[in-house]
Order: C-alpha cells, then structure tokens, then sequence
C-alpha cells in the first residue's frame, strides 16, 4: 500500500540554516497521524513542501502519489490545508472568503458548509477586519472542512480556539477520519494529539527522532509504578533499568525501562505486593523528552524558528 | 496543470478588493485632467497669451523639467501643465496595485491560503498585473474624453490619454518584478517609487539639455528622456505629432517585465525574495531604548532617501537659478506672484523654498500617519503596555518628524546655496539667507504634522485619506499652485504654506508665531483625544 504522505531524506536549507535534515516522514492511508516537535523543529517547513510551497534541496517528498511542487494544483484538488496564523483579506467578510477558498480548492458542498458555520458558531457576515484570531481560524476551519477532501494538512488548527470550539474540531477529525481521509496534524496540545492520533512523528533539529504508533512508543518509555509490598523495598535504585526511585511509608515510586518491566516486577513478587500501579508514559512524558534534548543539543532553535518564520512572512 | 491555474478566480477575488479603490483613483485622474484642461482654456483667451504661455514653458529650461511642450495649441499647453503629475499617480496607482495583490498578500500569509487551492505559482502575480493593465486601459479612453469635452482635438486626447497610461502600463511592469525582489510589500513599493523617481528625474534631465525651436514654442529632448517610461509619454507628443509608435515601448517595456516577474514567481519559494534578507543584530543599541529610538529606526531608511532627494532637489534649483534672472513676460509676472518680488532671482528661490517646505510636509504626514499604521496593524498595543505612556509615543512621532524637517529644509537650503553660489556668485550670503528662508517654512510644516496627529487622534479610521487630502489641499492653495490656477490672494492664506515669502521679502515672526500657536493647540487636542480614546485595530 502506498502511503498518503511519503517523505524520504528531506533537505531544505534556508540559506546556511538547514531546516530540515533527512527528515523521513510515512503517513499511511486512513491515518491520523500527530506531527510533534519544539518550535522550530521545521513542521511548518514540512507542511509547505508537502503543500509545493517550497522547493526541498533534497531527498524525496510524495503526496497522495504525486510530486508536490510539480502537481501542486492538481494536487491540491484533494487536500485541504489549515494554516496555524490565518490571515484573512480585511474587507471581505468571513463568509465571501469560505466561498472564495472553496472554489479556488475547486469545489465544495454547500450544505456542509451551512453545518460547519453552525457547529463553530461563526457569523459569517462580519467583515474579517473584525475577527479575532480565533474566528479567522474558524473561518479556515470552514474552509477546509466543507470540501471532500483525502488528505488533511492541519497546522496547529485550534490555536486560537476555545475548549469547546476544540471539542467540535475533534469532532470534526473523527468524522473525517470515519469516512476513510488522512489527516496530518500539527499540534503543541499534546492532549489533543493524544485522544485523535492513531500516529505520531517526533521531529527535531530538522529530523525525525521518533515516529510510529502511540503502543510503539510508550514501548521505548518508561512506565511509573507505584508499588506496596509487604517486606521493605531494599536495593531497588541498583537494579537495572530502574530510575527515579523514591520510597516513602513502604510505598516506592519509580520509573522503568519497558524491556526491564518483567524482571523488575519478579523482583517485587518475592516481596509480597500489596498493592501495585502502573501508569504508561504519557505523551507528555514523551515529549517532554525529545524538547529538553533538543534545548540541550542546539540552543538555537528558538533562534531557527524565527528565521523560518520571516521566509514566509 | 499550468503555473496560471487560477489566475481568473483571482483576478475577479482583486476586483473584488479593489473596485472602490481603483475606481477612485481613475476617476480623481480623470476629473484632475479635466480640470486642468478646462483651466488652460479659460485662461488662454487670445491667442497671444497662448504664445506667450507656450513659449514660457518652452524656453525655460526649469519649466521643461516637468514638460515638454509640443507646440502652441490649448492641448499641448494642458499637458505640459498636467502630463508629469498625473502620469507619476497612474503609475503610483499601478505599483501599489500590483504590489498589493502580490508580494502583501504574500507577507500577510494570505497568499499561502490561496496557493493551497488548485492555484498556480505564478496565477497572483498575473491576475495582479492583468487589474492594474486593465485599469490603465479604463483610464486612457477617459482621460481622453476629459480632453475632449473641453473641445480638444480627438486624436491628440487620445494620444494624451495612451501616454499617462502606458506610464501606468510601464509601472504595472517595474512593480511586478519588483515584488520578486524584495520580500516585503513596503520594500516592493519603496523599490517601485525608487524607479520611478529616477524616471523621473531622466527624463527631466533630457528635457533640460534639450532645445527649443526657432520660434521658441516647440521643445526637444536630448537623448537621456528616451531612457525613461515617462520620458516615452513626452515622446508620443500628444498634440504635436502623435507618435503612436512609442506605445509599443510601453507594450514591450511591461511585457518583459511582467513575463520576467511570472517566471520568477513560478520557480520560487514562497515567501522568499530575490534580494537577500538581511540579519539583524541579535541586541538592541543604546539608541533603541525608548519610543524616540524605535521611531527614529521604523523611519531611518525612508529618511534617508527624502535627505537624498532634498539635497539632489536643491542642487539641480540652485543651478537653474542663473537662467532665472533673465526670465521675462509671462514668466516674470509669475514668478513675481509667487515670490512676491520683482527681483526675479529672489522670487525663483522663494518659490523653490516653498517647493522644499511642502516636500517636508509630506514627509512629516507620512511619519506621523506611521503611528496610525502601527495601531491599525496593532504593533502599538505592546508598546502601550509598557511604562511608556500614549501621549509620550504620539509626541515621539511628531518630535521625529519635525527634527527631520529640519534636516532636510536645511540639506536642500545647504544644496541650493551651494550651486545658486556657483551660478551666479556669492555663496555665504546664499547660505545664510537660504537656510533662514528654508527653515521660515517649518512652522507650516508643524501645523501640517500636528494636524495629522490630531486628526487619527480624533477620526482613526479616516485619519489617512484626511491627512493626505489636507496635505494636498495645502499644496494646492499654496502659492506655487494657487497661482497657477489663478486663485486669490487670500485663498493661498489659508494654506499653511501661503505666508512667507523669504528671501524674497523679510521672514514674517507674526505669521510664524500664529502658525506655531495653531500647531501647539492641535497637538495639545490630538494628545489629549489620543489618551481618552480606545485603541483602534483594523
């Protein structure tokens, strides 16, 4: 099967800054695949070379089988895309620039578009001079929607919305996702990620430092156990793959290593266990992780960012 | 699928933004021609005044760095009054429009809205140019109706018409391109602007070194005005010739431009320019500690280049003075209103100093209606939250305007008395007497600025077209234009520029006291209007 997004060894360089590094990225059919990484960790580079905004300088990109940069008109037939920061023409209203977006993607359904005005709460009458960033948003979020689309490029979509309005563009995904569309998003709200991703890529520094399915990655983490044992708990902190540990009132907390997970839980059988909890990693865990070794391996990616920032802007 | 993909739903989408707007512009365009049109009959009664008009616009090499006269007829007079203005605005109208619909829509991110649509990479930048040449091609059969229904000759207001627009043709071409050069909007107009004052400027020059007729009614260019788009609008001479065949300057001039500037688009990255971004400093210097430093760095570039064009301005008036002294007729009455005096050098360099204050008046509206911009594009709302009061951040834009109206009165005083001195002799007596004449012209320019500033503290929202029709209402009652136009004498009073007439006659203290007195209570009004109102975004 071929995948919906398929990137190989990805090279974008900014003058001497690169950008991307061999950045590898798959995103099968029908997945909703979570796109994560510290700012600066050129997402938003991505996504504008999957769109043919950008020339790559090297490695490969295909998108629903076709050349983004070649194709990208007939490309963008069948994908939507939602930019993080909307930026709207002052003096036509909200409703003339879903209209005008829907046409130049060639085509949506009216009577999805009258659905998602409601759902969202937008008053599409108002001139976009007045919206706020929220509503600019929303108006993206039309957009995008109210067209079939197969592919989904969303760039951190919600932003600027609020926790209900987040709740209905959750609902929106899932609904994409059930009838059968791919979906990329980027996103900084990690719990939004968790509860619609299937997927995720990690990316940093320009690569990909993790990438699969959420089982495959709690796998790599630690899980936290909290455990009560009969007997007290001596000499656990030298046990392989065990960190973290603290112990208080005969009850140890520590974290460990997956692949330790059996050995260490032996361990504490022969101890009487009175009560025992685990919790696996969460994605914030996760993530944490991979932006404190990015802040720690280059200090600069604040600086990159911005950099990446002002070719577009 | 094709880089044009698109092209015509955004053409249609600019239409959409612009039909207001481009409406406006063609239609002020056009009711300008018609009026001065209209003037030059009524004020050419006999034919004798239209010869001696004629020839003062011929024969005066400063007259010919604005005109070249194609003869002795009503129409020919009406565009040697009227071609340069309004071909500058038709091409002003046509960069910005290109401009806006291109490298703006780019920088505000909208453009990358569109192109993820089945939108083609260079469609913007066609369907951009494809308004601003349609446009031109509104405007050129109007300008020529405003001709003719002052009972010009039908072939020369259709040859006047075809050579203001193909400036703007021409301009739609130099913009195109330009917004494939640089990465912002602002830097797209200000390289646009840039051609076009060197246009300027070129084909002036030529006119200047040119020659005259034997019966002094006929002028020529040297070569230099066929090197510039506006020089080609002199040379199709409208009503003396008809030259159709320049057009095709034009025609290939923008073609290749604009053919350029769609290949280019179609290769590029989005967002990036040709011309390299430079990186700035990673810290702020000393300057740049308070509203006064960020004020003084957001004008820096721009000041710059109206200090270059004060003192380029103020050499090449100084060097014309000495043709000044033997004007006569026609030419000599005029000047003596303008000036005030009879000694007709005296007058010429009154009249150039008031050219000069309201050259610093535009600069000082265009400074202070920056404070507008930063609220509208709410760039002030952080900078008002910090420890920096609203009253010491308006006053911060004023004080900079006026400190650089200085700079540039007293660079072009400086320019003009140095090659006024070459010309005709006496250069330290030019100076100090240039630079007190010059700088007798700023409490005009204070009023102008205080104005500004009350009007977007009073009316946000209409503060910028107000403040430019204030501006261009002062320039036309000031005595420069409101003789021409035959105005009288106290009309030009109420023009901020209407009330000195140094070095021609003693600098008036009343006149500079009253002046001063008005700019204090319009900027205590705008201070105080500014702090009470909300902030207004958009």
């Amino acid at each position: 099967m071929s995948g919906a997004i398929d990137v190989r060894g990805l090279v974008k360089r900014f003058g001497a800054k690169v950008a991307l590094d061999h950045l590898d990225l798959t995103v099968e059919e029908g997945q909703v695949h979570g796109f994560l990484g510290p700012n600066g960790a050129g997402k938003t580079t991505t996504t504008r070379i999957l769109l043919g905004l950008l020339h790559k300088d090297g490695g490969s990109a295909t998108v629903l089988g076709m050349d983004p940069w070649r194709d990208a008109a007939a490309l963008h037939r069948r994908l939507a895309y939602v930019p993080g920061e909307v930026s709207l023409w002052p003096n036509l209203t909200g409703g003339e620039v879903i209209d005008m977006l829907g046409s130049l993607h060639g085509g949506f359904s009216r009577t999805r578009r009258a659905d998602l005005i409601e759902r969202l709460q937008l008053d599409p009458t108002k001139k976009c001079r007045a919206y706020s960033k929220g509503n600019r948003q929303k108006v993206a979020l039309v957009a995008a929607f109210a067209t079939n689309a197969e592919l989904y490029l969303l760039d951190e979509p919600t932003s600027g919305l609020d926790p209900l309005m987040a709740a209905v563009f959750q609902d929106l995904v899932r609904e994409v996702h059930a009838a059968g569309s791919t979906v990329l998003l980027s996103s900084h709200i990690l719990s939004e990620v968790e509860t619609l991703c299937d997927h995720v890529t990690i990316i940093r520094a320009g690569r990909a430092a993790e990438s699969g399915s959420f089982a495959d990655l709690r796998h790599l983490a630690r899980t936290t156990v909290v455990v009560k044992t009969a007997q007290p708990i001596v000499s656990l902190a030298d046990t392989p793959g065990v960190y973290d540990v603290r112990v208080k009132q005969g009850h140890a907390e520590f974290s460990v290593d997956a692949d330790e997970l059996n050995a260490v839980l032996e361990r504490l059988v022969d101890l009487h266990i009175q009560s025992l909890t685990t919790s696996p990693p969460t994605l914030e865990e996760l993530f944490m992780r991979h932006y404190q070794e990015a802040a720690v391996d280059d200090p600069r990616a604040v600086g990159d960012a911005r950099a990446e920032a002002g070719a577009v802007r | 699928m094709s880089p044009l993909t698109g092209t015509g739903m955004l053409f249609w989408l600019a239409v959409r933004r612009d039909r207001f707007l481009l409406s406006a512009w063609v239609l002020a365009l056009t009711v300008f021609l018609f009026g001065t049109t209209h003037m030059s009959v009524v004020g050419l009664p006999t034919h004798r005044d239209l010869l001696s008009e004629t020839h003062f616009m011929a024969a005066n090499p400063a007259m010919r760095l604005l005109s070249l006269s194609a003869g002795a007829s009503v129409g020919a007079y009406a565009m040697s009054r009227s071609y340069v203005t309004i071909a500058i605005l038709a091409a002003v109208m046509s960069a910005f429009t290109v401009v806006r619909h291109t490298r703006q829509n780019e920088e505000a991110g909208r453009e990358e809205l569109l192109r993820a649509g089945v939108v083609g990479p260079a469609a913007s930048v066609v369907a951009a140019t494809l308004l601003a040449l349609a446009a031109n091609a509104v405007l050129a059969p109007l300008l020529a109706v405003a001709m003719i229904l002052n009972g010009q000759p039908v072939g020369g207001s259709l040859a006047s018409g075809a050579a203001i627009a193909g400036v703007g043709v021409a301009f739609t071409g130099v913009a195109a391109l330009a917004a494939q050069l640089s990465s912002t909007a602002r830097g797209a107009n200000g390289l646009a602007m840039g051609v076009l004052g060197v246009a300027f400027m070129v084909s002036g020059i030529g006119n200047v070194l040119g020659h005259v007729d034997s019966r002094g009614l006929v002028a020529f260019s040297a070569w230099p005005t066929w090197l510039s788009p506006i020089g080609w609008g002199f040379e199709i001479r409208p009503f003396g010739g008809d030259h159709w065949w320049v057009l095709s300057l034009f025609a290939v001039f923008a073609g290749g431009l604009i053919v350029a500037a769609a290949r280019n688009a179609a290769r590029r990255d989005l967002g990036r320019g040709l011309l390299p971004v430079q990186t700035g400093h990673a810290e702020a210097s000393r300057l740049l500690d308070g509203p006064f430093g960020l004020v003084w760095r957001l004008q820096r570039t721009a000041f710059v280049s109206w200090l270059i064009a004060a003192l380029g301005s103020g050499l090449i008036f100084g060097s014309v003075s000495g043709s000044a002294r033997s004007l006569s007729g026609n030419a000599q009455q005029w000047y003596e209103r303008v000036g005030g005096s009879s000694d007709m050098l005296a007058a010429f360099i009154t009249s150039m100093v008031q050219l000069a204050g309201m050259m610093a008046g535009i600069y000082v509206v265009q400074v202070v209606l920056r404070l507008r911009e930063e609220e509208a594009r709410g760039r002030l709302e952080p900078l008002l939250g910090s420890a920096v009061s609203r009253p010491r951040w308006a006053l911060s834009y004023l004080v900079t305007a006026g400190v650089g109206a200085i700079a540039l009165l007293v660079a072009f005083a400086a320019a003009m008395a140095f090659t006024a001195g070459q010309a005709v002799g006496g250069t330290s007596g030019f100076l100090s007497d240039v630079t007190t004449a010059a700088l007798a012209e700023l409490p005009a320019v204070v009023v102008l600025a205080a104005c500004v500033l009350a009007l977007l503290a009073v009316l946000p929202r209409w503060s910028v077209t107000l403040s430019w029709l204030l501006l261009a209402a002062s320039v036309l009652l000031s005595p420069t234009f409101g003789t021409s136009l035959r105005l009288p004498e106290w009309a030009l009073k109420v023009s901020p520029f209407g009330h000195q007439r140094a070095p021609a006659l003693p600098v008036s203290w009343p006149a500079i006291a009253a002046l001063l007195a008005v700019a204090v209570c319009l900027t205590a009004i705008g201070l105080v209007a500014f702090r009470r109102r909300d902030l207004i975004v958009g």
